[in-house]
């Protein structure tokens, strides 16, 4: 009896400090409509700011608090909303999810490059101090994060409720423009809920540290304790938000005190806030369609047919010279960039032609990676196989999600993300906890692929097809489809598409690919473990894609190099390890609202070089004998004889002969042949 | 069908096509629509009118399934549909245009519209090739004159021709009832009289329209049956002669009914309203946030209805 009342006690304190997280959290959505997934990595930076100012510059402990909390954290809410997530509301949910996720590398980055690793401490607030309460020891620090939390609650209320500003922010909730024709300041309003939500990340993060101790990962899940406390509000209600926060504080102290300490369960305590989440998304109420246009979308480049045959082509080429003289560990990282890309080119499918967003795609290559060895049929089919394990997945992660919005989805592949990572892949049925297992390379109609060179080659060539299939899929049916549904997921319902199910499908394919990318990426290294494919890599990998371009396959090829490059460069100049984060962030940022990304400027350039040179080049080039004459004359044929067809088609019509001049009945006689 | 359609209140056309028995729709404290009434009957253009603000596009997203009602039945060919997906909807022969535009911008449009015939299709079913595919999405841009812009992406074109483009891609679909939402707003006077054959064409093909529209000569033009709907409510039904000399419609445009002979005279001069109102729609400059003239020239409830 003794032991629970303790737990409800411990429940409450942590529940206290979710509660404060999440009420900023829920600010900052509903007065500006992004969701913040850097909220607890912001969090985290507070408390070393917290640290910087009361453990190494020796200053009290309220000054240092007031300094952090009143002036530091409500000055990077602002610096952020004004320069990093204004008008972000407006934007396809893609960037902004996005953009807030390069807040998070950011400010990883940022802590690692001021404060790099070494023992730090936090020591509680009034550490001597503690009251005893029915028989039972409430420290001063406890007492403080209750006191806290019942603190902000009231100033959100009355501020919500009692003060000009206040109003002027629930009125942005329902309608900005509105807002701004009555005088009011929409962008006061975000820069405020901005500021004050930074603080109440901050003030959580400085109210846990004392337990979770200064890490730069541990505050950074913060996020998913807040957003899964805000779900259960709808991330609306602050009220709801603060029973959530409750909630979770308790079953996690709960699960803590009773379940086994060894074993699967063991490691179930780790993942009860992304579980947690889970539960409480399944039980969310159908989301309506949005309707209203998303703005700002551009659209991907799409190359001709024999461009992009000629490019992989090249491509193929270049990569079999690159890698005939190459050592062994360089030819480790081609392969790895070919990974890489390969997982990237299944965020072009998802993000750039979806415009849906996964913050776990490594965690979809290492369950690929997984099931390769352990289907230990080292072949096409065993790779093929691996690929539809990791898809299965994929939907299995879509499913509960099946009826909200994409924000939802990310989120909840973010939670997937963190499960995979402390609940499975460090199981002892999969990668085990210590280790690594052994991959085999895979044989390729019937001959065994031993060396590393041909398997770097045979892994570009699966880039390749894959990127060549992208592209065919894109031209057909199916893409056309893709970015209707991106584009007005409402006239999609109203022509008759099921969105849901379609978007179950698309996040299985994507998590296929990335599937692939990953089995193959086993048959590379030959061993494999779980810190392959840990759940904070993916951010990056997103970050990197949209730098490069998420609507391109080239963007995915220099995508994959760059990811393959970060670990090198950061193991080469440790000095300033954070600081490459920080400039793939701030890329991100930047390029966020054009996810054509680096890629179109290259495009660009062959323009260029095409316009001053392409003339002079052909001159040289003499026309082949084709059967036909040149290429050129084979399409000039092609067309005429299409616009032939056409034409008598047309004339057919005109003259009545098809009968098919009303749509009703054309539409009724097609229905006929289809059910034939 | 003669020029004198009887009212829906008159049983000899048969079953109605769509019946929205009792329908309310309530945001918070606001009453949006509140106990409406009406039907559309096979082969006949409808008319659904009213001030700003009365509630028309919550009935057509309620219709179309994008939202489902506080209380009240919507029944389509003969089926209760109230809360049926959009997309089943879609599938029993529904189709809709939105008043602010939904087309697929990033794409051409002929894409778009190529998209509503496969989605028609089946997303399945659409991946087997079919012939004269091509040819027969062209016929339909031909058929709302829309053709000259079929290669241009669809955020790149003139309003007017983004809302045939509408209209082109949910008859892609073959629906038996289309709704459309203020589809004549953009067109010049030409292109709104081409529009309003279009629109007898098809009725005489045996589909039905409900039609949202601001444009009185074109409403008065073109439909067998009107509605009037004001705060939420149907206050008058009948052919356009009828809603012409029904105080009530004038009062509730004008704001004072006149039942003088001069009753048709305001009549046009709330067309004439209607039509100011229209060209600020207009001037709107494409892709402005649309919820902003709404707030302009409205009473607040549009910007509560068009916010949910």
């Amino acid at each position: 009896m003794d032991s629970f009342l303790a737990f409800t006690v411990f429940g409450l304190v942590s529940g206290a400090a979710y509660a404060i997280a999440a009420s900023g959290l829920v600010l900052t959505y509903t007065t500006t409509r992004v969701f913040n997934i850097g909220h607890g990595a912001l969090g985290m930076v507070l408390s070393f700011v917290f640290w910087d100012f009361s453990q190494r510059q020796g200053m009290p402990t309220p000054l240092a608090l007031a300094l952090t909390l009143l002036v530091v954290a409500p000055g990077i809410g602002w610096f952020l909303q004004r320069f990093v997530a204004r008008n972000l509301g407006d934007a396809p949910v893609s960037v902004s999810l996005v953009v807030t996720v390069a807040i998070l590398v950011m400010s990883l980055g940022i802590a690692q490059q001021v404060w790099p690793p070494e023992a730090r401490n936090v020591p509680p607030f009034f550490a001597g101090t503690s009251q005893e309460v029915s028989g039972f020891i409430v420290t001063g620090q406890q007492m403080v994060t209750i006191f806290m939390s019942i603190l902000v609650a009231l100033g959100l209320y009355l501020l919500l409720n009692r003060t000009r500003i206040g109003t002027a922010m629930r009125a942005s909730v329902d309608n900005p423009e509105l807002l701004k024709l009555f005088g009011g300041k929409p962008d006061r309003v975000a820069a405020l809920s901005w500021a004050i939500g930074t603080s109440l990340a901050g003030l959580a993060g400085v109210l846990l540290v004392s337990t979770t101790g200064l890490d730069y990962y541990a505050l950074i899940l913060l996020v998913i304790n807040a957003f899964a406390a805000a779900m259960l509000g709808r991330l609306k209600s602050l009220p709801m938000t603060f029973v959530g926060a409750m909630a979770l504080g308790l079953v996690e102290n709960y699960a803590l005190g009773y379940l086994p300490t060894t074993g699967f369960l063991n490691d179930v305590r780790t993942v009860v806030p992304a579980l947690f989440l889970f539960v409480v998304i399944v039980t969310m109420p159908q989301a309506t369609l949005r309707i209203g246009q998303v703005k700002g979308i551009v659209s991907a480049p799409l190359p001709s047919a024999p461009k992009a045959l000629a490019w992989s082509g090249g491509v193929l080429l270049f990569v079999m010279l690159l890698v005939s003289g190459m050592s062994e560990a360089n030819l480790l990282l081609v392969g790895t960039a070919a990974a890489y890309g390969i997982v990237m080119l299944s965020l072009v499918l998802l993000t750039g032609y979806g415009g849906n967003v996964s913050l776990a795609q490594l965690t979809f290559a290492g369950v690929g990676a997984l099931a390769y060895v352990k289907i230990d049929q080292p072949n096409i089919a065993g790779l093929l196989l691996s690929g539809l394990v990791a898809a299965g997945v994929g939907a299995l992660v879509a499913l509960p999600v099946i009826r909200l919005t994409g924000l939802y989805l990310a989120l909840s592949t973010l939670a997937f993300g963190v499960i995979m990572d402390k609940l499975v892949f460090a199981a002892e049925f999969a990668f085990g906890s210590s280790g690594s297992l052994i991959a085999q390379r895979m044989s390729f109609l019937g001959i065994q692929i031993e060396s590393t060179r041909s398997y770097v080659v045979v892994m570009t060539g699966v880039f390749l097809l894959m990127g060549l299939a992208l592209l065919v899929l894109r031209r057909g049916t199916l893409g056309r489809m893709l970015i209707a549904l991106r584009d007005s997921p409402a006239a999609c319902g109203t022509l008759g598409l099921d969105a849901r199910w379609f978007r179950v499908g698309l996040f299985g394919l994507s998590a296929g690919m990335a599937g692939i990318g990953g089995a193959l990426f086993a048959g590379l290294r030959g061993t494999i473990g779980a810190s392959e494919f840990g759940f904070f890599n993916s951010l990056p990998l997103l970050l990197l894609a949209v730098v490069f371009g998420v609507t391109s396959v080239t963007g995915a090829a220099l995508g994959g190099v760059g990811l393959m490059l970060l670990p090198v460069l950061q193991a080469n100049y440790p000095n300033v390890g954070g600081l490459f984060f920080i400039v793939i962030a701030v890329g991100a940022i930047l390029l966020a609202r054009n996810p054509n990304g680096l890629a179109v400027y290259l495009f660009g350039l062959g323009r260029v070089f095409e316009g001053r040179f392409g003339d002079r080049l052909r001159e040289r080039i003499p026309i082949l004998p084709l059967p036909g004459g040149s290429v050129a004359g084979m399409r000039e044929i092609a067309k005429s004889e299409h616009e032939a067809n056409e034409g008598a088609e047309a004339s057919l019509d005109a003259v009545g002969l098809t009968g098919d001049d009303s749509p009703a009945e054309g539409g009724d006689s097609r229905k006929e042949t289809a059910d034939v | 069908m003669s020029e004198s359609t009887p009212g829906p209140m008159s049983g000899h056309l048969g079953e109605p096509l769509l019946e929205v028995e009792h329908v309310v729709m309530q945001f918070g404290g606001v009453t949006a629509v509140n106990d409406a009434n009406f039907t559309v009957h096979p082969g006949t253009v409808t008319g659904l009118i009213g001030p700003n603000g009365a509630g028309k596009t919550t009935c057509f997203n309620i219709i179309s399934g994008l939202q489902r009602p506080t209380k009240g039945t919507v029944r389509f060919r003969g089926r209760t549909v109230t809360s049926t997906p959009v997309h089943r909807r879609s599938k029993r022969g529904m189709g809709r245009t939105f008043q602010r535009l939904e087309a697929f911008g990033s794409l051409t449009v002929r894409e778009n519209v190529m998209v509503a015939r496969d989605l028609h299709r089946g997303v399945l079913g659409s991946l087997r090739p079919m012939r004269g595919g091509r040819a027969q999405v062209d016929a339909l841009l031909e058929r709302v004159g829309i053709a000259s812009h079929a290669d241009e992406r669809a955020d790149s074109i003139p309003t007017g021709a983004a809302r045939l483009l509408e209209l082109a891609r949910c008859l892609a679909g073959d629906p038996k009832l289309l709704l459309l939402d203020e589809p004549s707003s953009g067109l010049d006077e030409t292109e709104t009289d081409d529009f309003g054959d279009l629109l007898r064409e098809l009725a005489s093909e045996g589909r039905s329209i409900l039609m949202v529209e601001h444009d009185m000569d074109l409403v008065m033009g073109v439909c067998d049956t009107i509605h009037v709907l004001d705060f939420g409510s149907i206050i008058a039904s009948g052919d356009p002669a009828m809603i012409r000399n029904d105080p009530r419609v004038q009062q509730a445009y004008l704001g004072y009914s006149d039942e003088s002979a001069e009753s048709a005279e305001s009549a046009e001069s709330a067309a004439a309203e209607a039509d100011v109102e229209q060209t600020r729609t207009d001037l709107a400059p494409v892709g402005a946030p649309v919820g902003a003239h709404d707030q302009t020239m409205t009473i607040p409830a549009v910007g509560t209805e068009e916010q949910r």
